[in-house]
């Protein structure tokens, strides 16, 4: 059952299509990541959801209501903001306060949901300072804060983590995801960092100029992209494209000539045919590199060591450069000759247009 | 060494800007002390607090006090007020905000002995002035605003100066407002008025300091307007101490009283400010 089902919804600015028909229902109680490059849309489309920006198309459907024209103070949403826009000159008890006082809900009735809200988020000690004194993993917690106390229907996130540094970023993604288990209520959450969107949601919507690329789980994007644009933005490092130059079937088998080099790939698989311009996109941990006799020769240009494992930056011919994940310790140097083989199982074609090639699941 | 070169080569700035300050205030407290006026410049013997005296118990002094507190604490509401309602109405985006804005900050441009003039004969005038035609369009009888409002007009007159002023400082500062804080408090639920009153009106509490006390140092020194309008009458009754200490000086050419009236509007301007200052002035260290 849909909770929130957005309809061909169109977004024109002056001489700016920025939202190209978006269609999305969400189920109550999910986790929804938009994750796409900047000017992609996600956050339009959230702010269009919040009520900040007008639709010039399309539908809004919250919980069997149409809110499309309705203003944000009566939609029943709650938004966490990039800058926290939190009110400087209140305190925070009365920034987690300001919606309930304003929807007149009794005093005592305030103070025991600002209580629990604070208590939960560590914020007891805090609620009588102003904004500007809090730091800004402090702040954060007020803002969200803030928006959990009016018990919403919904939750927007719109990169509420961008400006927090590296370590207080972990710990807050790891606070949200707590939240989100333990309060159940739908959460949006806006970011341009996959790692957030991998690790937050139940669901990633990859968005590209103005247009859904794909709606799946973590995992199934990241096996199963649907176009390159997927493939490349999910992932890092990023999956290695490599151009096929040329194909030629031999018996059940396609020779995929890369660079030179001839891998086999079960042909019979294949729901299209391949052309010369098809792009075998291929994994770091997909590849391994052994002495010799591998499916590709190359020449290492540059080891980075990451302590867990280590990414080999690989130079095949004709300038490609690919990257390959190797095991922690090994004894890698740059300018040594090395010997790829290829996981072919795991292997994903695009075609010419950039959409996937389909994969006929092998029968088990 | 150091110190003492940065010494030498600010004293004479230092000892120039204390000489301007210094030498007039001394001057001011001797003549305040002296007889001295120019009907009889020989006459210059020391009287102690008679110019005081004379001038506080002159009949004119209470009024003028009066007068000058009116004129400062109305003009300050009418800037401060219909600054903030016409800054909040022309912050948002419409047809024309360039042109608007223009034309509400322009009055400043104009010198106070212009802005005196144009009210005092286009707007003013009983017989061909734009309010007595508004007033006989509609079969009133004209009001002859100098002559039965002559502080109200004053008061009008320095507010249309000032108004631009205000608007000018709150303009610039609404549009440092942040506009996610806007919109959270949309999302909170909050309508356009809850925002002005919760949000704006916070947000402006320093500019409306910086306004109130750039405009008091101006307001109680209010002198070329009534000089052309009304001339500080009828009898008392837009009469200001900077226009009295004015009348005392170069209408009654005593300078002994003239000096003690300054020194006692030094003291007022004192009171004042250190009220306003008290008042306002807390939100200067927000």
């Amino acid at each position: 059952m849909s909770y929130l089902t957005i309809t061909e919804l169109q977004k024109h600015y002056d001489n700016y299509h920025a939202l190209r028909g978006i269609n999305l229902s969400i189920t109550e109680g999910e986790f929804l990541v938009f994750v796409g490059p900047s000017g992609c849309g996600k956050s339009t489309l959230l702010r269009t959801i919040a009520g900040l920006e007008s639709s010039t198309g399309g539908t809004i459907e919250l919980d069997g209501r149409d809110i499309t024209e309705l203003a944000s103070s009566k939609r029943d949403l709650a938004m966490v903001f990039q800058s926290y826009a939190l009110y400087p000159h209140m305190t925070v008890a009365d920034n987690l306060s300001f919606a309930l006082r304003l929807a007149k809900v009794p005093d005592a009735e305030i103070k025991e949901k600002v209580r629990s809200v604070s208590a939960s988020l560590q914020l007891d000690p805090l609620l009588d300072r102003k904004p500007k004194e809090l730091s800004g993993g402090q702040r954060q917690r007020v803002a969200i804060g803030r928006a959990i106390v009016r018990q919403p229907k919904v939750f927007l996130f719109d990169e509420p983590l961008s400006n927090l540094d590296a370590a207080l970023r972990v710990q807050m993604r790891l606070e949200l995801a707590r939240l989100h288990k333990k309060l159940g209520t739908t959460m949006i959450y806006v970011t341009h960092d996959q790692i957030e969107a991998m690790t937050l949601a139940d669901r990633v919507v990859i968005l590209n100029a103005g247009q859904i690329e794909q709606v799946g789980t973590p995992l199934e994007l990241y096996r199963q992209p649907n176009s390159r644009f997927v493939a490349e933005f999910i992932g890092t490092p990023k999956m290695n494209l490599i151009p096929a130059n040329k194909a030629a079937l031999q018996d059940n088998n396609l020779a995929i000539d890369l660079l030179g080099n001839q891998i086999d790939f079960p042909a019979n698989r294949l729901k299209e045919s391949l052309s010369a311009s098809t792009i075998v996109g291929i994994r770091p941990e997909h590849m391994t590199l052994v002495e010799q006799d591998g499916d590709i020769q190359g020449r290492i240009e540059l080891v980075e060591h990451l302590g867990s494992e280590a990414y080999a930056h690989i130079q095949l011919g004709n300038d490609q450069t690919i990257i390959v994940k190797a095991p922690a310790r090994s004894e890698l140097k740059d300018g040594q000759d090395v010997s790829i083989n290829i996981d072919v199982q795991e292997i994903i074609l695009f075609n010419e247009n950039d959409r996937v090639i389909s994969v006929i699941p092998e029968e088990a | 060494m150091k110190r003492s070169i940065t010494r030498l080569l600010m004293a004479p700035s230092v000892i120039l800007l204390l000489a301007w300050m210094i030498i007039p205030l001394s001057m001011t407290i001797y003549f305040s002390t002296i007889e001295f006026s120019l009907y009889n410049p020989d006459q210059n013997g020391f009287v102690g607090w008679e110019n005081f005296e004379f001038f506080i118990t002159d009949p004119a002094f209470m009024p003028a006090v009066a007068n000058t507190l009116i004129l400062l604490l109305s003009v300050l509401f009418i800037t401060v007020v219909f600054g903030v309602m016409l800054s909040a109405l022309i912050d948002k985006p419409f047809y024309g905000q360039g042109i608007v804005r223009v034309l509400l900050i322009s009055p400043f441009f104009i010198m106070p002995t212009v802005n005196a003039l144009i009210w005092k004969n286009m707007m003013m005038n009983p017989v061909y002035g734009i309010f007595a035609w508004i007033s006989t369009s509609f079969g009133l009888e004209p009001i002859d605003w100098l002559s039965n409002h002559p502080l109200m007009s004053i008061i009008m007159m320095v507010s249309w100066q000032w108004l631009p002023f205000a608007i000018l400082v709150f303009v610039t500062a609404l549009q440092s407002q942040d506009t996610e804080q806007k919109e959270a408090a949309q999302m909170d639920g909050a309508t356009g008025l809850h925002i002005f009153r919760y949000l704006t009106i916070p947000h402006l509490a320093r500019p409306i300091a910086v306004v109130v006390m750039i405009e008091t140092i101006f307001l109680l020194a209010v002198f070329a307007e009534i000089l052309v309008s009304t001339n500080g009458g009828p009898g008392y009754d837009s009469t200001n101490l900077t226009y009295l200490i004015y009348n005392q000086a170069l209408l009654q050419f005593d300078v002994g009283t003239a000096s003690a009236g300054g020194l006692l509007a030094v003291v007022l301007a004192n009171i004042v400010a250190f009220f306003l200052i008290r008042a306002v002035g807390k939100n200067l260290t927000v």
